[in-house]
């Protein structure tokens, strides 16, 4: 999941950028770990039970925070490289999440809206609607690879138009699962009290570690988002690398829709994943990656989206009243996202050097 | 050479944009026939999106199935859930010579002088399901939900279940809606006059994963409590998904109390199974009042009542039957 395979040539200022980019989203979890200590220890409590099932669970804050922060840890993976291959955002991905579900939904179920039993096993159901999520992101990354819109304006048009197309694929019903097997990757596999989207993150990781450890993609993808004429000088194709970008978000979007209507069984065409976007994007912008494309921190952003759930289970916790909410969000938010710029950065590390050589020649 | 590409595409594909728009706008199936006397009566009904919400298919399908030519109707369609998007529409409406202008404007503001033109032109107005800022002559009645009404009768409701103490935990729609403010007022009324007490008041933005959050941190922080408010029925079914992970039982004669509203279909079943306690009607069904009003204005009469308030119902698990799942589910 790591982009410092350290390639020769960047050395040393490399290795110490990167090490830089990762530790602002861990200060960010540290910073919010220390408020909750100090503030109410019991939030650190995990304590073991069972369900109205009989099976095994934990739960506790910590065990909500890895449940509800890997969806988006997954969709930081995809939108991190979209944002350093294109140097732009993917702002259709809850409207492409409601296509995927109901894509789901609508291959399990068939024509009847609350079957009995399963109309198809759940593993065609969810590469039936990779398929078609990877398809919408082809389509994104077509507008924006080959017709070079802006993505942003460029995925304007799935954000507009997702969720209507997600409630024709049903007919506008709501089809709801009775099948318990269904409800496993959304909740709990029978036996294992540790939440199913934690481990579909976890293999998600593995497999992104994987394709960067053994591909060129992480490579390309920052030459791309630095210069793109350059690494077309150097024999690299841009244009398939951005499209290859939105293809994999996709994927990654089939992946988090299929946990979203599995957690109910159900799916709501106009809540569902609402802004989920905007969190993802946020979650890039905390793992401290340049929003402008070019070099980037899968690790940061994947650290950056528990992050983010780590401020909502907070505040939940906080019981803060619902008018002031977003208030308090938004506060923390801008001091985080300030904090994790290269520009701050930059600055807190000159600040650091001229202190550090004060002292030296103080010492001295 | 290749800037110009560019911006040609940008051209068109916003101009396939608008075009998409307009299409989803204009569903209508109407027949340009001219609105002589004994012609139908031609009705242009501007919608929110029925995708929105099950509600609004259940109203969008109500309107469908009232204003059809056999009922003596012709009909056009808008739907969108941008105000300005909605007063084109009305505008549209007003310049193909309409008799009537069904509206269930999305937002408040802003309509006027539309509906001043209508009224210049001889259109009629009627409101339904939501109210707009706008002097009263200009439309001919107002056909609503009662917001508070309905939280009131929850709230009653509950009040007649002589609970020993009151824990309830609260979770809010979209703050500012009339749906929210209605059904939060009335049990911020019964705080300050029973002294209930309310473990937690948030905001789960109609949103069933939210709910479930936020009542798995009140389980997590070990404060207990009996009654769930929930403002929506997918509110109340991510808070029913909570207690399930920690086996809190739930329902009549259970340990938490779960009051839900909307009267989706599968929400009343699961009163029937008595898993849930009370369930609150929002009624979508505002055709046959707009009908009835239609039909006295062109008998000549005059409507009594300028705003028009629902019958609403709430539902108790205890006397539910199925019969009612099948009449109001929605």
């Amino acid at each position: 999941m790591q982009t410092n395979t350290q390639k020769p040539g960047i050395g040393k200022v490399g290795t110490k950028i990167f090490r830089q980019q990762i530790f602002i989203p861990i200060a960010a979890l540290l910073l919010l770990a220390i408020f909750n200590l100090i503030r109410d220890p019991s939030f650190y409590k995990i304590t073991f039970g069972y369900n109205n099932l009989g099976d095994p669970v934990l739960s506790g804050s910590l065990i909500n925070i890895l449940d509800y922060g890997s969806e988006l840890a997954i969709l930081a993976i995809g939108m991190t490289l979209v944002t350093a291959a294109s140097g732009g955002q993917d702002i259709s991905v809850g409207a492409a999440m409601a296509i995927s579900g109901s894509v789901v939904l609508r291959v399990l179920c068939g024509t009847n809206t609350r079957p009995e039993t399963l109309q198809a096993p759940i593993i065609v159901a969810f590469l039936v609607s990779c398929v078609v999520a990877m398809l919408f992101g082809a389509f994104n990354g077509v507008l924006v690879a080959y017709f070079k819109i802006q993505p942003m304006v460029a995925t304007l048009i799935l954000f507009t138009a997702g969720r209507s197309i997600a409630a024709w694929i049903n007919n506008n019903e709501l089809p709801i699962i009775s099948d318990p097997s269904f409800g496993y990757w959304g909740g709990f596999i029978p036996g294992i009290p540790i939440p199913t989207p934690f481990f579909i993150a976890v293999a998600c990781m593995i497999i992104i570690a994987l394709v960067l450890r053994f591909t060129n993609l992480g490579l390309y993808t920052q030459a791309v988002g630095i210069n793109e004429s350059s690494s077309k000088l150097n024999g690299l194709n841009p244009a398939f690398i951005k499209f290859l970008s939105f293809v994999i978000l996709g994927l990654c979007v089939a992946v988090t829709g299929f946990i979203k209507v599995s957690r109910f069984s159900t799916i709501n065409y106009s809540v569902i994943a609402k802004d989920i976007e905007m969190d993802a994007i946020l979650a890039v912008a905390l793992g401290g990656n340049p929003l402008g494309g070019g070099k980037f921190n899968i690790s940061a952003s994947i650290i950056g989206a528990y992050v983010i759930q780590f401020l909502t289970t907070t505040l939940y916790a906080l019981k803060v009243p619902s008018d002031a909410l977003p208030a308090y969000k938004a506060v923390v938010v801008i001091i985080l996202v300030v904090l994790s710029t290269p520009i701050v950065r930059e600055w807190l590390n000159n600040l650091w050097k001229k202190m550090k050589s004060k002292q030296i020649k103080e010492v001295a | 050479m290749k800037r110009f590409k560019t911006k040609l595409l940008s051209v068109v594909l916003a101009a396939t944009m608008v075009i998409s728009l307009a299409a989803c706008g204009n569903t209508g199936d109407a027949p340009a026939s001219s609105s002589g006397s004994d012609g139908p009566i031609k009705v242009g009904i501007i919608n929110n999106d029925p995708n929105e919400s099950g509600y609004r298919t259940a109203n969008d399908r109500d309107m469908h199935e009232m204003f059809t030519a056999e009922n003596g109707y012709d009909a056009s369609f808008a739907y969108s859930n941008d105000n300005d998007k909605q007063i084109e529409a009305a505008q549209k409406f007003v310049q193909d010579g309409v008799d009537y202008i069904l509206l269930s404007a999305a937002g408040t503001a802003g309509w006027d002088s539309v509906l001043k033109d209508a009224q210049d032109a001889g259109i009629k107005v009627i409101l339904f399901d939501r109210t707009i800022d706008a002097s009263e002559d200009l439309y001919e009645a107002s056909i609503v939900s009662d917001m508070a009404k309905e939280g009131q009768t929850a709230v009653d409701w509950l009040k007649g279940q002589n609970l020993s103490e009151y824990n309830i935990i609260h979770l809010q729609g979209v703050m500012g809606t009339a749906a929210q403010q209605g059904r939060t007022a009335a049990v911020d009324a019964a705080v300050a006059s029973d002294g209930w007490n309310i473990v937690t008041q948030q905001t789960a933005e109609w949103n069933a994963e939210k709910a479930q959050q936020i009542v798995q941190s009140v389980i997590d922080s070990g404060e207990s409590f009996n009654v769930i408010y929930a403002e929506n029925d997918d509110m109340a079914k991510g808070a029913v998904a909570a207690l399930d992970k920690a086996n809190i039982s739930h329902g009549v004669g259970k340990d938490v109390i779960i009051i839900g509203f909307d009267c989706n279909k599968w929400a009343l079943e699961e009163l029937l199974n008595q898993n849930w306690n009370y369930d609150g009607q929002c009624n979508p069904f505002q055709a046959s009042y707009i009908d009835s009003i239609i039909k006295t204005i062109e008998s000549g009469g005059t409507v009594a009542e300028k705003t028009v308030i629902m019958d609403e119902k709430g539902f108790d698990a205890t006397t539910i039957t199925a019969e009612d799942v099948e009449k109001y589910g929605i």
